[in-house]
């Protein structure tokens, strides 16, 4: 049944439950559901940061003391910043891996997949500090310019919410290890995937924004 | 000890103390509990801060150690507590965490745990909040709107600390909200029982889920606002700080946008509003249909009305933004938008009229709170078909016709409601029944009092008295009667301040003294009145949980028992 259906549903003309399947049968569980729903409000956060990145590099205000033109200068891009996106993508492969293997029931795989997307998201985070720190040595501090503000904010916003995953993905372990029940650790599994997917998919934006601008 | 409960898939954690049960509670009841009560002691502090700014304003120089700088304070604290850590928490913590399980069927929120650490997070904001009080130099007095440059550039008062504890305060509190709005909205589509179709569900879920929703969508921008001004005050970074002169020299911030973070800051601020209002449309529905024995009027009309209306709200925000110098053809867009809103609102209203046309009214106390709304939600909601036109609002923005406006609209409507659910859902939550002179005669003080508050400053905002001064001085525009009206709205606040006393003594006094409430007092349809147990017991529903056969207004049947059909009888 449609969303649209269910709205239009005159609920006070026929009581009884008479066709009525029982949500046991058809609902995906609560965590599934509660990281679909947070992905919306990560989706409005990182748009809001974009739409503010694009209007603040709009800004002309200096012309009024006799500045002509903007004060942003965009940050370079170094070859850390393609590794670190490279290592990402591979994270994101090892646990659409593990997702797959846990769909057919290989849980040999799915645990060795796991934990190799674990690593490879960790590697991007310790990447993406080394790139902090490349930056910094470079004279691109946080207060020097507002694209590096920026790049700053938009980095360490992504990074925690990878790092929430990561946090994630080491309990999904844990369960593992200790022969937690089957359909939940895929269950976990699944949605380590999806989210990692779905921090990818803002990674690649992100990116995008930061190169072209 | 966890144990397993026939129809559950997840064990429940029944605590075994005293702590485990009223202190670290996992349960919803409990929470919801601890929600109210903490909003309604910060509420509180904001209510004596607003006496303290009326007693300045309607006999100025009465208090002497009100200083300039502490009346800004006081009006800044008094709107951000009001809106936020009070309104927001109360109506979504308080009623949406008690509410919600009880009345979808479920036996607590699919993320007690979660729904747990929401409670504390939301404490420590407050108490980040509370210490902005006592820094050097005071809370923030920029304005509960917190606009840069003015909030971190020195000479506003609170400009060093107090900004930053209340930007902490505000990012942890927009954790803590997200925590719950997650448990919320997951509940709400995951964990409803059998037979309860999201077309059967009470409006006041529907306005708590729809809120919820625009909360996890809106606060985001508020978060993110408040990030980029603690960056730019304490890391000299210029997201929102523009190039100033002070004393004929450049201060070290370049290009920053102020303009933006106001777009930031009402992107949240106006869907705030209807943060506030839907949960209470939706339990105002609920109110009415219960005492005047009538089905609603336009179910579906009103489920649609709550949805349209969030997804307006966030299409409307720059209406705030008027005098900002924005483009003319936004300014027109906004007000078209603004204007619009008004047409599935006005539904609501016409409804709820309508509900009470010919219903069996009984004028309870919770009913006479719900009606006073209906008053209050309509002048309030004319007064901003005014305000959202850009001609009429020019001249009137930042007088007192606005401060008289938003009161109206959205701090008295919720307010009453907030006090007509409390005195609704009170004999449930406590087994107790409240004294009812006590409940009519705080109702009538307070409807009235907030009538003698509100209305003269619609009129002395026409006379164009601005808002947010200290004293008004000489001021040849502003004629005596102003000084006057000012004494009377000081007068009446006085006496609304007072008369909450009522209310705070009859809610303490009957949670001991009280005659034990019936189970169903009032003989209301919805699922949280069926429960086994009054109050509710962890777990709410006993070994089964309920199955659902209809929706939750049948009332006025013809039987010769009673007049209502619960939600949880079958059909015969």
């Amino acid at each position: 049944m449609s969303i649209f259906s269910r709205l239009a549903e005159k609920s006070w003309e026929n009581p009884g439950n008479r066709g009525l399947v029982d949500p046991q049968d058809y609902r995906p569980d609560a965590v599934t559901v509660g990281v679909y729903v947070y992905f919306g409000v990560a989706t409005i956060v990182f748009t809001l940061m974009a739409a503010a990145y694009l209007v603040r590099q709009g800004m002309d205000t200096l012309m009024d003391h006799g500045i002509d033109g903007s004060d942003w200068v965009a940050m370079p891009e170094p070859a850390l910043l393609w590794i670190n996106t490279g290592v990402l993508v591979a994270s994101s492969l090892a646990f659409e891996l593990a997702r797959l293997s846990a769909r057919d029931g290989a849980d040999e795989r799915m645990a060795t997949m796991t934990k190799l997307g674990g690593l490879l998201g960790l590697a991007f985070l310790v990447g993406q500090l080394i790139l902090w720190r490349q930056f910094q040595a470079q004279g691109f501090f946080l207060a020097a310019n507002p694209a590096n503000a920026f790049f700053y904010l938009l980095t360490a916003a992504h990074g925690l919410h990878l790092a929430g995953g990561l946090f994630a993905c080491g309990r999904t372990v844990g369960l593992m290890s200790g022969g937690a029940e089957e359909r939940r650790v895929r269950r976990n599994v699944r949605l380590c995937a999806i989210y990692w997917h779905f921090f990818l998919g803002v990674w690649a934006l992100l990116v995008a924004l930061l190169v072209t601008t | 000890m966890a144990t397993t409960l026939a129809d559950d898939l997840k064990p429940l954690h029944h605590p075994k103390t005293w702590i485990g049960k009223y202190v670290w509670s996992q349960d919803h009841k409990v929470i919801a509990v601890q929600y109210g009560v903490t909003a309604i002691a910060i509420g509180l502090v904001a209510l004596v801060l607003s006496v303290l700014m009326r007693l300045q304003l309607g006999f100025p120089g009465s208090v002497p150690w009100i200083q300039p700088e502490n009346y800004l304070q006081y009006v800044s604290m008094h709107g951000m507590i009001m809106v936020v850590y009070l309104l927001t928490a109360l109506l979504l913590g308080g009623f949406g965490n008690y509410l919600i399980p009880l009345m979808v069927g479920a036996r607590d929120m699919v993320f007690p745990y979660v729904n747990m650490l929401s409670y504390w997070v939301y404490l420590l904001s407050v108490i980040v909040l509370v210490i902005g009080f006592f820094v050097p130099g005071g809370p923030t007095g920029a304005g509960w709107t917190l606009y840069p440059p003015q909030a971190i550039t020195e000479g506003t008062p609170g400009y060093s600390w107090g900004i930053v504890t209340m930007l902490v305060s505000l990012a942890i509190f927009i954790i803590a909200f997200t925590m719950g709005g997650l448990n919320y909205v997951t509940t709400v589509l995951q964990a409803r029982c059998k037979g309860m179709t999201l077309m059967r569900m009470p409006l006041s879920v529907w306005g708590i889920f729809t809120a919820s929703i625009m909360g996890l969508l809106a606060f985001p921008a508020l978060f993110v606002a408040a990030i980029m001004m603690l960056l730019d005050h304490l890391a000299g970074t210029s997201f929102f700080m523009p190039t100033l002169f002070s004393f004929g020299q450049t201060t070290d911030t370049v290009g920053g946008n102020p303009i933006l973070f106001q777009h930031l800051f009402w992107f949240f601020g106006h869907p705030e509003v209807y943060i506030v209002a839907l949960p209470a449309f939706g339990i105002v529905s609920d109110l009415i249909s219960v005492h005047a024995r009538r089905n609603i009027f336009g179910y579906r009309m009103m489920v649609w009305a709550i949805v349209i209306i969030g997804g307006l709200s966030f299409l409307v925000w720059a209406h705030h933004m008027y005098v900002s110098g924005m483009n003319p053809y936004f300014g027109f867009f906004f007000a078209i938008s603004t204007l619009v809103i008004a047409i599935p609102t006005a539904i609501k209203v016409y409804n709820w009229l309508l509900t009470l046309w010919r219903g069996d009214i009984h004028l309870r106390v919770p009913m006479l709170f719900a009606i006073a709304f209906i008053f209050t939600f309509i002048h309030g909601g004319l007064t901003g078909l005014f305000l959202g036109n850009v001609s009429v609002d020019v001249p009137l923005s930042d007088t007192y016709f606005v401060v008289g406006h938003f009161h109206m609209v959205m701090g008295v409507s919720p307010v009453l409601v907030i006090f007509g659910a409390i005195y609704h859902w009170y004999p449930k939550m406590t087994g107790r029944m409240w004294n009812k002179t006590l409940g009519q005669m705080h109702f009538w003080l307070t409807f009235l009092g907030t009538y003698a508050i509100y209305m003269p400053m619609h009129y002395i905002g026409i006379l164009g008295v601005p808002r947010r001064y200290f004293a008004l001085g000489e001021t040849a525009f502003i004629p005596d009667s102003v000084a006057l009206a000012n004494a009377g709205i000081t007068i009446a606040a006085i006496v609304v301040f007072l008369a909450q006393g009522l209310f705070f003594f009859n809610m303490i006094w009957s949670l001991f003294r009280g005659p034990k409430a019936d189970p169903n007092p009032w003989g209301a349809a919805s699922l949280e009145w069926q429960t086994p147990d009054t109050p509710p017991v962890h777990g709410n529903w006993g070994p089964k949980l309920p199955t659902v056969y209809r929706w939750a207004y049948d009332y006025s049947v013809p039987r010769p028992e009673r007049d209502f059909i619960p939600q949880n009888e079958p059909p015969a």
